[in-house]
């Protein structure tokens, strides 16, 4: 199911930062994010650290939502690029897979057809890698070894008193 | 759909607050964003009209604290209530982990109740979940008021399998977080059976 849980292994996230590092370098970008479709980071390189990342990714699903809507209302099934041009920095949105969402940031000393190049050879890397994971997930999800399973209500309580 | 993150030791979980317009979602959102240390929250969106109604969602970001070496952060959102906005109210239930349907108490607004609630079920199963299965609370907003039904006429209409339920008059912030509790101990609890 689409709507299994998403685990994600510090190995995983050590392959997502590899290859947005890479673009950050191939297509002179300021910073890139990688979101899940449901509004979470899960991933980020570049020099735009300290910006509001946690609203960045749940406005950047919402949006990704709210435009494969409308394209399912013309016949579509998504609009898999989205490019929102600034006065200094654009925004370049791409999905990948059914999972994750890609973001750049890039100004004047990138363009967009270089973006849109180097975009298109990472997105397939980070299909393949969410893949794997959503794989991984499926199979731990099986299984009962989570740090969670053991959870006690104290456990639980003491979150709201701390 | 909670995303557990080992490398930065964290699980997200995604909560949605439903129900008619105008029963108290938005004001539930901004008392718990008020009521919340700096440290623990993000900001608050609030993708409103200019007559501040909720037009996408509204969207806070808390951080509760650890549980067995993971930060857990819950993510509140809001659906528009307005009939009209159904495919938004859709979009937003993607992924979701846990439910508080917000009733407003006042007769009057009983038959859009009951019609939030039945939209809810319709709209979670289109989703794929099994509307039974996700953990929900009820709120009975707005007690405060004059015109209120009484409580166990609401109780009979809107939680007939017997869910957590909660009085709240949200402009004072009464109920807010016992709400919010009840719904993240639910979200909690279920990880426990992870993966199901
Ligand atoms: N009297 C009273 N008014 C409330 C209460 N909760 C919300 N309201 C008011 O109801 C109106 C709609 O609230 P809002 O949170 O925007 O509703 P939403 O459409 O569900 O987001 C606002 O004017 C609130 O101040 C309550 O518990 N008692
Ligand atoms: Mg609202």
């Amino acid at each position: 199911m689409l709507d299994s849980q998403l685990v994600m292994y510090d190995e995983d996230h050590r392959r997502i930062l590899a290859v947005i590092r890479k673009l950050v370098q191939s297509a002179h970008a300021k910073g890139i994010f990688v979101v899940d479709r449901n509004g979470q980071l899960m991933a980020e390189a570049g020099e735009m650290r300290g910006i509001d990342t946690t609203s960045l990714a749940s406005l950047a699903a919402g949006n990704i939502a709210a435009s494969g809507g409308l394209a399912k209302i013309i016949g579509e099934d998504e609009f898999p690029v989205h490019f929102h041009q600034g006065r200094r920095d654009s925004l370049h949105i791409s999905t990948v897979g059914r999972r994750a969402i890609l973001l750049v940031v890039f100004d004047e000393r990138s363009s967009l057809g270089l973006v849109r190049l180097r975009v298109r050879k990472a997105q397939t890397e980070l299909a393949r890698i969410f893949e794997e994971i959503e794989k991984k997930s499926e199979r731990a999800g099986g299984s009962a070894e989570t740090p969670f399973a053991e959870i006690t209500d104290e456990d639980i309580d003491n979150l709201f008193n701390s | 759909m909670s995303f557990i993150n080992y490398s930065a030791r964290e699980i997200n979980c995604k909560i949605v607050y439903y129900g008619p317009g105008l029963c108290g979602k938005t004001t539930n959102l901004q008392y718990v964003y008020n009521k919340t240390n700096p440290d623990l929250k993000g900001k608050m969106i609030s993708l409103a009209t200019e007559t501040e109604r909720t037009l996408f969602f509204d969207f806070l970001p808390l951080a509760l604290g650890e549980i067995r070496g993971f930060k857990t952060r819950f993510h509140l959102y809001t659906v528009p209530g307005q009939v009209f906005y159904d495919a938004s109210r859709k979009l937003i239930l993607k992924g979701v982990d846990g439910v508080v349907f917000v009733a407003d108490s006042q007769v009057e607004r009983m038959d859009a109740n009951l019609e939030s609630a039945d939209n809810l079920r319709a709209n979670l199963r289109e989703q794929g979940f099994d509307p039974d299965r996700i953990p929900t609370v009820i709120q009975y907003n707005k007690r405060d008021l004059p015109n209120a039904a009484p409580l166990e006429e609401m109780r009979r209409l809107l939680n007939p399998r017997g869910l957590p339920e909660f009085e709240a008059c949200a402009t004072v912030g009464k109920g807010v977080f016992e709400t919010l509790k009840a719904v993240a101990k639910g979200v909690l609890a279920d990880l426990r059976t992870m993966g199901r």
